[in-house]
């Protein structure tokens, strides 16, 4: 099967600003994708060269098999939701919604009844004849989508859709993009720095870094497998523990990654750490401790014991919740 | 606790000046009426109220045989306005008017569009001087020189009679009504020193409404399959009518009122504001010199009517 989007040794150079540097990337057709990463780190501009807002300086980008380069945005069946979802203000939302449909030629009639499902795919139907600036952000959001899906993209690109949303709404609308997803079977690729967005909703997950990829996979292998220091660091705030370190507290002399919540407070037989902070989560608490010098993070759940800040524990972990590393940064 | 803590009112400043910026912190509305109070005083009564004296004066007459005003109401003299040596002389302002404005506004587009999405840095800089520099010289310096350079001994026909194109200017300038003897005696040379004059103030307000389109508006519309001219015409244009209609409008009031320049540069025949000076000054004919100025005034109330309607000035 052909890729939706293909990426091979793709780069974008500004000069000497290596925005994206020799990417090699395989989208499925019909995959939720992410591509996780910290702000400047090329993510965003891996999606902008997708679009055609950028033309690559080196390497190829397919599309469905067709060579991309050279084409402009408006002749690929690839359609955007914008951060800040660059709607039309002098438009109403239905007019929105049916732009695509407008300049491809679509007939008045026709072209409205569309806009219109399109709106109540994201439940809000009726909202049409009102304006941009009279909508809420979220509701701003659901019609940067619809203007997208209404024109049946072969694959639908998301820069940072939830970043402007609180988290209650940002909740919701990360199950309602996923079961849109699902049900439309439009392949979505979305740029996110939110590791947990990236994690709950994607099928695959890439993670960028200085205009490079340095682990793509599931969220569950990135999560508990990552490859190097920065994947473990920037996903999932895993305690990131130096080869010395490992070596005193009985491991191999390697760096290595360990979940918070595979530390168990125990009573005697670990390795002892001095509680320095703790933050109560609701769920969880979440416990800074000193062990040796070397800085730990623990999550206890709800219904254990919490140990008093000052007081010295025991941290036990099984050594399969161990992961080591390959040394590289 | 420190011995002793420090005060929750402070006492330190006193005098006239911080009891005036006391009360003026309680009644914010007093600051208020005395910041607006004189140009307001100056607005009402020496603009507003010679405006009204001029409209007043537009419906009195003047006596034929002795020259001397009629205080008495008529619509007699805007009556003369119809009269067709008067009525030309207003269509063919209104038509100047026109065409220097779509002229300014077309040439104004490129250059605005170019300064607000592309020129960055020192080139932002040197645009705005360029459109600015223009404004900082005499306004009669630099119609006079455009006397000089359209006039026939000028540097246009030179340049034309080297490049060989002297039978191009020859047929512009025998076409009949806006050609002449030379482009400083013709219309076209009027229409040429208007739009140069007007271009800055149609420039800076499209560039300035242009710059306020995102733009990744301009992306998303390239991504929803708009070609170039069909992001053109459906984003970029709708957004910056505004600014184009407040250059327009700067561009149209003032060709309407100018005098110099179709005196200096031009045909002899009369454009309003010329009427206007020579019926108030050589003729003594205040109240047709009034009636004459009102004509702008209304067209441009018309003009700004239809404006408002088609939302200029919801971006302002």
């Amino acid at each position: 099967m052909t890729a939706a989007v293909e990426f091979s040794n793709t780069s974008r150079h500004y000069g000497p600003v290596r925005a994206v540097d020799a990417v090699n990337l395989e989208v499925a057709e019909g995959e939720f994708f992410a591509m996780l990463g910290p702000s400047g780190s090329g993510k965003t501009t891996c999606l902008r060269l997708i679009a055609g807002f950028e033309q690559p300086t080196g390497g190829e980008i397919r599309i469905f098999g067709e060579p991309a380069g050279g084409v402009p945005p408006y002749k690929r069946n690839v359609n955007t939701v914008f951060q800040d979802y660059a709607l039309f203000p002098h438009m109403s939302i239905l007019d929105n919604v049916a732009y695509g449909l407008m300049v491809k030629g679509v007939d008045k009639a026709t072209r409205l009844r569309e806009a219109e499902a399109a709106l109540e795919l994201v439940k809000l139907p009726g909202y049409g004849s009102r304006r941009p600036g009279q909508l809420s952000g979220g509701q701003r959001q659901r019609v940067a989508l619809a203007r997208a899906l209404v024109n049946k993209p072969r694959v639908l690109l998301l820069d940072e859709p939830l970043g402007a949303l609180d988290l209650k709404l940002r909740e919701q609308m990360q199950e309602e993009l996923k079961t849109l997803q699902r049900s439309l079977g439009i392949t979505f690729i979305f740029v996110t720095h939110d590791q947990g967005e990236a994690l709950s909703m994607a099928d695959r997950v890439a993670v960028f870094n200085q205009g490079r990829i340095v682990q793509a996979g599931t969220p569950e292998e990135i999560y508990k497998r990552p490859q190097s220091r920065f994947v473990a660091d920037f996903v999932g705030s895993s305690n990131v523990i130096a080869p010395e370190a490992m070596a005193r507290f009985g491991g191999e002399k390697r760096w290595a990654s360990l979940r918070p919540e595979a530390i168990r407070i125990g009573a005697e037989g670990g390795v002892a750490a001095k509680v320095l902070v703790s933050n109560f989560l609701g769920s969880t608490t979440r416990l800074s401790l000193d062990a040796d010098g070397v800085k730990l993070h623990a999550m206890v759940p709800a219904g254990l014991s919490v140990p008093q800040v000052g007081e010295t524990v025991q941290l036990v972990w099984s050594a399969s919740d161990l992961h080591y590393m390959d040394d590289a940064a | 606790m420190s011995a002793s803590p420090s005060p929750a009112v402070l006492t330190g400043k006193s005098g006239l000046l911080t009891a005036a910026s006391d009360l003026f912190w309680r009644r914010p509305g007093l600051l208020l009426v005395l910041m607006l109070a004189p140009p307001l005083l100056w607005l009402g009564v020496i603009y507003i109220g010679s405006l009204i004296a001029l409209l007043l004066q537009s419906f009195f007459s003047i006596d034929e045989f002795s020259g001397l005003i009629v205080y008495e109401f008529t619509l007699s003299t805007y009556k003369q306005l119809l009269l067709a040596a008067n009525f030309d002389i207003i269509l063919r302002t209104v038509v100047m008017a026109s065409l220097v404005t779509i002229t300014s506004a077309i040439l104004a587009f490129p250059i605005a569009y170019y300064a607000a999405r592309y020129a960055q840095g020192k080139w932002k800089a040197l645009f705005y001087l360029g459109v600015m520099l223009p404004l900082w010289s005499s306004y009669l310096v630099k119609i006079y020189a455009w006397k000089l350079i359209l006039a026939k001994e000028g540097i246009l026909t030179w340049a034309f009679e080297k490049l060989h194109l002297s039978w191009l200017l020859d047929g512009v300038l025998s076409l009949p009504v806006i050609g002449g003897n030379s482009l400083s005696v013709s219309y076209i040379g009027t229409f040429i020193v208007f739009v140069y004059i007007w271009l800055p103030y149609m420039i800076l307000p499209t560039q300035a409404a242009l710059e306020r389109v995102p733009g990744n508006l301009i992306e998303a519309a390239g991504d929803l399959g708009a070609t170039p001219s069909q992001t053109f015409r459906t984003v970029i244009l709708p957004l910056a009518l505004p600014g184009i209609i407040a250059g327009s409008i700067f561009t149209f009031s003032l060709t309407l009122g100018d005098y110099i320049i179709p005196q200096i540069v031009g045909s002899s025949r009369l454009f309003i504001g010329q009427a206007v000076y020579t019926q108030q000054g050589t003729a003594g004919n205040v109240p047709l010199a009034a009636a004459f100025s009102v004509v702008p005034i209304l067209i441009m109330a018309l003009y700004l009517w239809a404006a408002k309607k088609k939302g200029a000035f919801d971006a302002l």
